[in-house]
């Protein structure tokens, strides 16, 4: 990140619009409409925690869908069994962090290394797919809950004000819960990232041989990125299945697991708000593809996902904020300001 | 008369990799607060007797103490959570970092946010490059590099200290600064340092133990090593003058 | 005694079809480190090939080892030209890159021919052993697998190409001071490679249905077994299928064809977490 992303003032800017978009959207936009800002909300949540565990983590997961289709499916089935929605709405954070940190273990503790990271996370989601896409006989329930194998879970109950199970969020109130949670998750992670911890797990994606020479573990640091990624990622989960009221196996899936990390890439690693960015221009693509015939939304994302490897690595918010940068530089006269001490 | 525990203590250590003998029955003792030089020509086994202070290398028999405490069988975090300080030949930084963090994340291991800013002030004047501060690691040149890993390494303020090679591609007023530098660390703390050049021993070291195939040959000072023959004939071609 | 005899040919077949699918894979990360993730759509290609052969009157089994092998070979060249060769050495990106290439390749085709499912239908029938029946295309599987090893191995250690090949991915200079291009030889290792690919799905046109997006069920797998086979092609290719293979069959006996897919994954996971550098770099180290 360049001296600007990295500083409070971004960081306050980005909390500023944010605030302005929660609370002037709804008297702007019509239901309808809020309906579809919320779905980017709550990807941009899912994007924001592989954006954080990958970014400044240095891990590439490639199974990042694994966590938030627990959380959905958590949610899902402690709902239908509670009624009440408090509870199944922590469950489907801290199941999904539980089990990120059980996958973490075995990875991290094992010291393998990048390539492995992501077979494993890749395997880990299409173990979950098979599974639950297997249970569509009436005989896969948990309590009152059917699984439904390939059908999926229909009727999903919506979230409540907690501990009043009949008084349920409407589409406008989940677009208020939803973005507000997109908006604290990038407040914490922003204040995780200049904390000790956080400065600790940037640096082991920096230089993971400097780290365990200061005496840093570095294994139980990733764990932990690691973890709040999964928490961050059930979340969403959590919301999606709400904003739907369905959840379906197709989660667990590959494609899934693409579009974020296609996101990021396109976005920006390294930044919070870059994927986000990344999330609503991608998703807004997709739901205009369509709409048409002539093109296949695999083949456009694919496409982009190439070009972006190939031309543009770093992203769009940190190509951007490097035009920027370059430009300010140039307007000041100076050299990089980097080198000067 | 108490015995008195030294810092670092290898009993009877041995190292073998496939046929080679890396390290043979090496009995090395250092005090705390002593400064050591180890050297050796090509192949002595200096590199692989740093790693197996550093824990990157374990031994095939023998033991390492630490403070009477047996390290033989370290995790790659434990050493520098013991208080060994470890800087490595190949310059070890976060390069994508500032020279500030760099040092901060050391001091602040083993210290409040409060404290760890004025220990990581006080050690970038210590090590002379509280200047660059700013400067992003990566872009510093080589010398400023090494001393910025040095401070990097006092930060912690360890009770004992591995260097290998700190004066390597150094300009002579550099080596000098350097030398100045670890005699000033060796007040507070013990060091051992793996070097070549001769000149930069002289300047620092009262105890050279001398390596040669794996085992110690000997212990003494600057002077005496230096004019041994046998020594001398080993760095055939390397006379100090 | 002939449910013995099924289950065992059961388990060569698993272990053969394993080989097959991961054998390109194999070859193009054993010897260039590129972890290809459109590997499963190269399949799909060759699949796709044997069935547009088979309408323009070509007989199948010469659209299973001559049409879908050289269409998908082409194909390789192609991408190795435009995208892979730029991100060599970047592994992360490698795989990035082809995973874009992979969701392109699965557009495309399914932009041309459309979602339906096209059949193959398997031919040979089946012969009876005992009470049971086994379909006489499981045994071509099992010979082509074995044939395909035997073949690798020959064209790596016996043929000029083959050492020039191996020489290169270990120092790109030699094949220079041999006056040949590595940039040549990486081309032809990657169209190989892809030609193996596309074997594999054609090989398997008449077993599953033939769908554009038919390759996300081989790559988990064949990524699994060349990254748990290790660092030598050959051994590790034929160790790790042997391995996962015979698990995966073993555990659909005894319960469900997903459940032998999920025992295959979790072995997969619980080996890589006790042999990090795959079957090979632990035993049979050096080995081809």
């Amino acid at each position: 990140m360049n001296r600007f992303a990295k500083s409070w003032t971004s960081a306050a800017l980005s909390l500023a619009i944010g605030l302005a978009l929660l609370v002037g959207l709804p008297g702007v936009l019509d239901d309808y409409t809020l309906i579809e800002v919320t779905i980017y909300a709550v990807m941009s949540i899912l994007g924001v925690s592989l954006a954080f565990i990958w970014g400044f983590g240095g891990i590439l997961c490639f199974g990042q869908a694994a966590f938030f289709g627990l959380g959905a499916y958590v949610y899902a089935i402690a709902v239908m069994n509670m009624g009440d929605s408090t509870v199944p709405f922590l469950l489907a954070i801290v199941v999904p962090a539980l089990f990120a940190a059980l996958l973490g273990y075995v990875i991290f503790y094992g010291r393998l290394s990048d390539v492995y990271m992501g077979v494993i996370t890749l395997t880990v989601t299409l173990i979950l797919f098979n599974l639950i896409n297997s249970t569509a006989g009436p005989e896969w329930r948990i309590g009152s809950a059917a699984l439904g194998g390939f059908n999926g879970i229909p009727a999903i109950p919506t979230l409540n004000l907690p501990g009043l199970p009949d008084e349920v969020l409407t589409p406008k109130d989940l677009f208020y819960v939803t973005f507000s949670c997109l908006l604290l998750v990038y407040l914490g992670l922003r204040v995780l990232i200049s904390s000790k911890i956080g400065r600790v797990i940037i640096a082991a994606k920096e230089n993971e041989q400097r780290v365990l020479l200061l005496g840093y573990d570095a294994r139980a640091y990733k764990l932990f990125s690691f973890t709040v990624g999964g928490a961050i990622a059930g979340l969403a989960g959590c919301l999606f299945a709400n904003w739907g009221a369905f959840t379906s196996p197709t989660i667990f899936g590959l494609a899934q697991s693409a579009q974020i990390i296609i996101w990021v890439i396109v976005g920006g690693l390294g930044t919070l708000v870059g994927p986000i960015v990344g999330c609503v221009a991608i998703q807004w693509l997709t739901s205009q593809i369509g709409t048409q015939q002539t093109l296949n939304s695999n083949l456009v994302l694919g496409a982009i996902l190439v070009v972006f490897v190939l031309l543009v690595p770093r992203g769009i918010v940190p190509s951007i904020g490097d035009l920027i940068d370059k430009a300010w530089r140039r307007l000041r006269g100076s050299k990089s300001s980097e080198a000067t001490p | 008369m108490s015995a008195v525990v030294p810092i670092i203590e290898t009993r009877d250590l041995n190292v073998r990799f496939g046929g080679v003998h890396a390290t043979r029955d090496v009995n090395f003792t250092l005090a705390e607060n002593e400064l050591r030089c180890v050297i050796g020509p090509n192949g002595a086994g200096k590199s692989t007797f740093f790693k197996l202070l550093t824990g990157q290398v374990k031994p095939t028999s023998g033991q390492i103490l630490f403070r009477g405490k047996d390290i033989s069988k370290m995790q790659p975090h434990d050493p520098g959570r013991l208080g060994i300080g470890i800087k490595t030949q190949v310059p070890s930084l976060f390069n994508g970092l500032s020279v500030w963090e760099n040092v901060w994340l050391s001091a602040r291991r083993v210290n409040s946010t409060a404290q760890a800013d004025r220990i990581t002030r006080e050690t970038l004047e210590r090590v002379g490059m509280h200047a660059y501060r700013d400067v992003t690691a990566g872009l510093l040149a080589h010398g400023m590099r090494q001393w910025v890993e040095i401070g990097v390494v006092i930060a912690a303020d360890p009770p004992l200290i591995l260097l290998d090679e700190p004066a390597a591609g150094m300009s002579d007023a550099e080596v000098a600064r350097t030398a100045e530098l670890i005699l000033e660390i060796n007040r507070q703390h013990a060091l051992v340092v793996v070097e070549h050049d001769m000149n930069f021993i002289r300047m620092i070291a009262r105890k050279v133990t001398v390596l040669h195939q794996g085992a110690v040959i000997k212990e003494d000072t600057p002077d005496r090593i230096m004019s041994d023959p046998l020594i001398q004939q080993i760095y055939l071609g390397k006379k100090p003058h | 005694m002939d449910l013995a005899v099924v289950v065992f040919i059961q388990v060569l077949y698993a272990v053969a079809s394993l080989v097959i699918v991961s054998a390109g894979l194999a070859v193009i990360f054993g010897m260039m480190k590129v972890i290809n993730l459109a590997h499963g759509e190269f399949m799909m290609l060759g699949a796709y090939a044997v069935i547009a052969a088979l309408k323009v009157g070509v007989n199948l089994w010469v659209a299973i080892f001559v049409v879908a092998p050289i269409a998908v070979g082409v194909v390789g060249v192609v991408l190795e030209r435009l995208v892979i060769r730029r991100l060599y050495g970047r592994m992360v990106d490698t795989m990035l890159a082809t995973w874009g290439l992979s969701l392109l390749l699965v557009g495309i085709v399914t932009s041309v021919a459309g979602n339906t499912t096209a059949g193959v239908s398997a031919p040979l029938g089946s012969f009876s052993v005992g009470a049971y029946s086994v379909s006489g295309y499981t045994l071509v599987i099992i010979a082509v697998a074995v044939v395909l090893a035997l073949a690798i191995r020959f064209v790596l250690t016996r043929t000029q190409w083959g050492l020039i090949a191996r020489g290169t991915m270990q120092k790109p200079d030699m094949a220079n001071a041999l006056g040949i291009s590595p940039s040549r030889v990486y081309s032809v290792t990657f169209a190989v490679g892809a030609a193996l690919s596309g074997l594999a799905g054609g090989l398997l046109a008449p077993l599953t249905g033939v769908v554009p997006t038919m390759g996300a069920a081989f790559i988990a797998k064949a990524f699994i077994t060349v990254i748990g086979g290790g660092p030598a092609i050959l051994a590790g290719l034929i160790g790790a299928s042997t391995l996962f293979g015979a698990i995966n069959q073993l555990a659909t006996f005894v319960t469900t064809p997903v459940f032998g897919e999920v025992a295959l994954l979790v072995a997969a996971i619980v080996m890589l977490r006790l042999l990090p550098q795959g079957i090979t770099g632990r035993f049979f180290k050096g080995s081809l």
